[in-house]
């Protein structure tokens, strides 16, 4: 039987077939998906903010390594691993990133959902993980469903078709 | 010492003087609608993070959401929610009936940005008061709007209190205008730090740091 497990913001969670990972409501959270097809395992991270590191400065304790990018994909990774996924077999799926409100005056800087992404999409290159596909950006919340049993992320958004990624 | 160690006494004023602010925006409110409008006492809820979509319900329903910052000595967000339909009805209350454009799934340029006007004077009103009360110097910003997912809303508005801890404190009021059956959500969310401020102008700051209203608990 098949088992939805929610994925709050900040959370890690890793899970087999045939169990579905979800995240509802990312807004501008980017819901990052490992999946290795062999074991048809996989793990997901809500990640909220780009980097620790500037955030709460070198050193500092993180106590949820699932919040900011670089400290959630290292941790998803080891969690995989510890299952027996290989890093090489891993496929990489990204979703959410959006700018839902938009102030007057705004610079690129104060715009997190822009950041988390590519933030992601450079760890996951220097980590020498495959992206296999994308949904992100835009100014619409997401809903993620990651099926552990396909590897598939179907991506559902207010007034529009479902995305399958 | 995190946000889950607020005394009652400490969770009484801050409710209190969200009593106050939201007072002012029901009377506005009143006023612009004609209509008798209630209110609810104001909630002061701490929330952790991971949980926070589902603090309304089904997450993944769409509501209207106008949101406006605050800044100043206390820096805030502030944000309001509406059901869609609630929401043109609001709207439609300030517009002449051959400027209303909202069509199918789309909202009009009208009706949004009357809809931010509302955000706007209810703010004001709010703002005005809780400022007079806490002698702090408060100005809030130009509104902005969004239709979708309630969940994606909240978790957008409250994302980057999660730079400092792994709760949010909520103060939720809601709004209702009884003979037209509306009910709006108000959030007052305090950025991290100014909890402690405005602990400290109401007189019961206490033992509570003044790095925190951020802390993650212990």
């Amino acid at each position: 039987m098949a088992e939805f497990i929610r994925v709050g913001m900040s959370e890690i969670a890793i899970s087999r077939t045939p169990d579905v990972l979800v995240a509802i409501g990312l807004g501008s959270c980017v819901g990052v998906c490992f999946y290795d097809p062999l074991l048809k395992c996989g793990g997901m991270a809500h990640v909220m903010l780009p980097d620790s590191v500037q955030i709460l400065g070198a050193g500092a304790e993180i106590t949820k390594p699932g919040k900011f990018v670089d400290t959630a994909l290292p941790e998803l990774l080891k969690k995989l691993t510890e299952l027996g996924a290989l890093p090489s077999r891993l496929e990489v799926k990204i979703a959410g990133g959006a700018q839902m409100f938009c102030f007057n005056g705004d610079t690129d800087r104060m715009l997190i959902g822009p950041r988390n992404v590519e933030a992601t999409e450079q760890l996951l290159t220097s980590l020498d993980l495959k992206l296999a596909g994308k949904n992100t950006g835009g100014n619409h919340g997401r809903s993620v469903r990651f099926d552990l049993a396909t590897g598939m992320v179907t991506v559902k958004m207010v007034n529009s078709p479902d995305i399958i990624i | 010492m995190g946000l889950q160690h607020l005394t009652p006494l400490q969770k009484d004023a801050i409710k209190e003087v969200s009593n106050i602010g939201a007072a002012h925006a029901a009377t506005v409110l009143h006023q612009l609608l004609a209509e008798k409008v209630s209110m609810t006492v104001p909630e002061v809820s701490v929330v952790a993070l991971s949980d926070i979509c589902e603090v309304l319900g089904e997450p993944e329903d769409p509501m209207i959401g106008v949101y406006l910052r605050v800044f100043g000595e206390a820096p805030s967000k502030i944000l309001y929610l509406f059901p869609r339909e609630e929401a043109l009805f609001l709207a439609g209350l300030l517009l002449a009936e051959e400027d209303r454009q909202e069509d199918g799934d789309i909202l009009g340029e009208l009706e949004v940005s009357a809809l931010k006007e509302i955000g706007n004077i209810l703010t004001g009103a709010y703002v005005y008061a809780f400022s007079n009360f806490t002698g702090l110097n408060m100005l809030s910003s130009v509104p902005a709007l969004t239709y979708d997912m309630v969940g994606a809303i909240l978790n957008t508005v409250l994302v980057d209190l999660g730079a400092s801890g792994d709760y949010a404190l909520l103060i939720e009021t809601k709004l209702k205008a009884c003979e037209v059956n509306i009910t709006g959500h108000f959030f007052l969310v305090p950025d991290p730090g100014t909890l402690a401020i405005i602990l400290d102008a109401l007189g019961v700051k206490g033992q509570w740091p003044n790095s925190s209203g951020s802390e993650c608990p212990k």
